[in-house]
């Protein structure tokens, strides 16, 4: 599946698009698939994120997997600092990025 | 240290309100990210992997108890309860909100800091020896160098985009403790037979993915003389710099491509030049500018022992404290890298301990370090075990400097949108893997970067590693035999990279193999030069 992801401009905070607005959470991410450049142009011109793209994903019995290990790092958080990441009180979730 | 006069603090103070109307108009839709970009890098605030990241300039690592306080504060009221401490003596901070952007400038705009010139392709912060006016080694002070040459490149209009960022450091001794010779001009301060103080000329060294060690172009220029030789260099550089191809943008490849001798002849011409033009600033500001770095008031006749009696007080000593110029003072490192930790993070109260720190014991002034720790560097003997008992009932007291634990790593994967591998566990992993084995170890300068862009400084590690993205895997390539000093060398990698788990078993068979074989007092890259790499590969690799 193809998703599109960016950095909120206000806060920086990583963003997905869940088919209507920007989630905070990868596994709101919708399989966006030839409407990658549409949604994108859209969404620059509103300018809510910055620097929005569109990546390989897939969707497991976890949710959706971002298909490289940098945008898996992204969804989650730091690896080093689970206290900071997204699910702070899972202390496997850093297994998922691997 | 220096103070801002009313020009300096005028021209951050407009910087500041200058940036929060650009912001503004970017929040408010007026101007365009790509609009935006240069505006924001101009001010030290990047879009990291999770959140805007803010870079605060430290001018040759030094700071004041109240900036350093005013560095904790900003941590824990702007970010998420941290710093980090970098390889230009500079603080990072991960957590950053565009709409709180200006305020932070505002905040460090009051203690004469800002962000300027830390991004871009422009001078940035000029690095200096941490130990300045502490060593004993030293000529002078290089940091009156340090801050002509801050003044000169702060908004230099024929500097401000050069064809790539551009790194200066400047030192005063012979023992060189700031890479000085992997800088685009490294300048060391030096005296002639006849006593006169001048500036030797390194130019065109760096890291990156073509590390090069600078050589020297001019073994002595007047010091009335040395930002006219600054802007002769620059202005070559500027002049034929690439700027069709980033990789190959830096200093380093122009001067490699033209040879040291036809840069060195254009430099010579063009200083030639501008000795007609008179842009050398009066000795009289050089003399001002000394004046903030006199000696503190060191007393005399104070115990220039230390008791002892505590061992884990005696072994911090023994691998901290470095000897003073002054008798009776001793400085100290504060280690931010705990076994386990993060290499250069400090939460914001460690940040105000090691400030109150220095206002107690240090005339209120710290360092930075190229290698993320802090300096306290001017500390009676008297009050070392006071100190020593605060640290450690603050998890600061790691025994550690320049030992395999005490790792220079960049960011990494975890929080940098150009790293490839994360760098962060691996530095975790070995200092967890070899604690304890410090002390039989011995010196060993291990680092760590996340990419080709080598923030990490892992060229100059006696062991380097370096992670690479494998068809989206990371894997991580060893090196040996870098090193930073005096005698600067780049490392030779090994062969192929290994993952996670296998390059911290990778280098624990590169440190066992010296432990066998180490001959005397000598140190792993002593080893490593006299023996070479083949027997090392063939313990690496069976």
């Amino acid at each position: 599946m193809k998703i599109l992801t960016g950095n909120d401009l206000k806060s920086g905070a990583v963003v997905w698009w869940d088919g209507v607005q920007w989630s905070l959470h990868v596994e709101d991410a919708v399989d966006v698939g030839d409407h990658a450049d549409t949604i994108l142009a859209r969404e620059s011109a509103a300018r809510r994120v910055n620097a929005a793209y569109a990546i390989e994903a897939v969707r497991d019995e976890h949710g959706v997997r971002p298909g490289h290990i940098k945008e898996r790092i992204r969804a989650l958080g730091p690896t080093v600092r689970p206290d900071l990441t997204l699910k702070p009180a899972d202390p496997e979730a850093g297994n998922w990025v691997i | 240290m220096y103070q801002y006069d009313t020009y300096d603090q005028a021209m951050v103070d407009t910087r500041v309100e200058e940036f929060r109307d650009q912001v503004r108009r970017r929040l408010e839709g007026h101007i365009t990210e790509d609009q935006f970009k240069p505006l924001r890098l101009m001010n030290g605030l990047y879009l990291q992997l999770h959140a805007y990241m803010l870079r605060v300039a430290v001018p040759y690592g030094t700071l004041s108890g109240a900036q350093m306080r005013m560095l904790g504060d900003i941590a824990d009221k702007y970010d998420r309860g941290y710093g980090h401490f970098t390889t230009r003596q500079n603080i990072q901070y991960n957590w950053i909100k565009l709409e709180e952007a200006a305020d932070i400038l505002a905040d460090l705009a009051t203690v004469e800091m800002h962000a300027i010139q830390t991004s871009g392709n422009c001078i940035r912060n000029t690095t200096s020896d941490q130990y300045a006016g502490a060593a004993a080694d030293e000529i002078v002070d290089p940091r009156p160098y340090a801050e002509l040459i801050r003044q000169w490149s702060t908004f230099h209009p024929e500097f401000s985009f050069l064809p790539r960022k551009f790194k200066m450091a400047v030192i005063a001794s012979d023992t060189d403790r700031a890479a000085m010779r992997l800088h685009d001009i490294g300048i060391q301060i030096v005296k002639s037979a006849a006593g006169e103080i001048g500036a030797a000329f390194y130019v065109g060294g760096g890291m990156g993915r073509t590390p090069m060690i600078a050589p020297c172009i001019n073994e002595f220029v007047p010091i009335d003389q040395m930002i006219t030789y600054s802007e002769a260099a620059l202005r070559v550089y500027n002049r034929h710099g690439r700027r069709d191809n980033k990789y190959k943008a830096r200093i380093k490849i122009l001067v490699h491509e033209l040879g040291k001798d036809e840069y060195t002849r254009q430099v010579e011409a063009e200083f030639a030049h501008l000795l007609t033009q008179n842009i050398e600033p009066p000795l009289a500001e050089l003399e001002r500018i000394k004046g903030f770095f006199a000696d503190p008031a060191f007393e005399v006749g104070v115990p220039d022992e230390v008791d002892r009696s505590d061992p884990d007080f005696a072994l911090w000593v023994d691998n901290n404290c470095v000897p003073h110029k002054q008798p009776g003072y001793i400085a100290v490192t504060i280690s931010l890298k705990p076994v386990g930790g993060i290499p250069g993070d400090a939460t914001g109260e460690q940040i105000r301990v090691m400030a109150d720190l220095a206002a107690r014991y240090s005339f209120d002034e710290l360092r930075v370090t190229h290698t993320q720790n802090i300096v306290l560097a001017h500390v009676k003997k008297a009050d070392l075990y006071a100190l020593w008992q605060v640290l450690d009932a603050n998890g600061l007291s790691t025994p550690n400097l320049d030992q395999i634990g005490d790792i220079i790593a960049c960011p990494g994967l975890d929080y940098c949108s150009l790293a490839n591998a994360r760098s962060i566990p691996i530095a975790q992993k070995i200092s967890q893997r070899f604690a304890g084995r410090e002390q039989e170890i011995g010196e060993l300068k291990l680092k760590i970067s996340g990419c080709i862009n080598a923030c990490g400084h892992h060229h100059a590690g006696h062991i380097g590693i370096l992670g690479v993205d494998r068809k989206g895997t990371e894997n991580y390539q060893l090196s040996l035999g870098g090193c930073e000093g005096a005698d600067t060398s780049l490392g030779q990698i090994t062969g192929p990279g290994f993952d996670e788990e296998g390059i911290v078993d990778a280098v624990q068979r590169a440190t066992d193999f010296y432990l066998a074989n180490k001959q005397d007092s000598e140190r792993f890259l002593d080893t490593y030069r006299r023996l070479g790499m083949a027997p090392f590969k063939e313990a690496i690799y069976g």
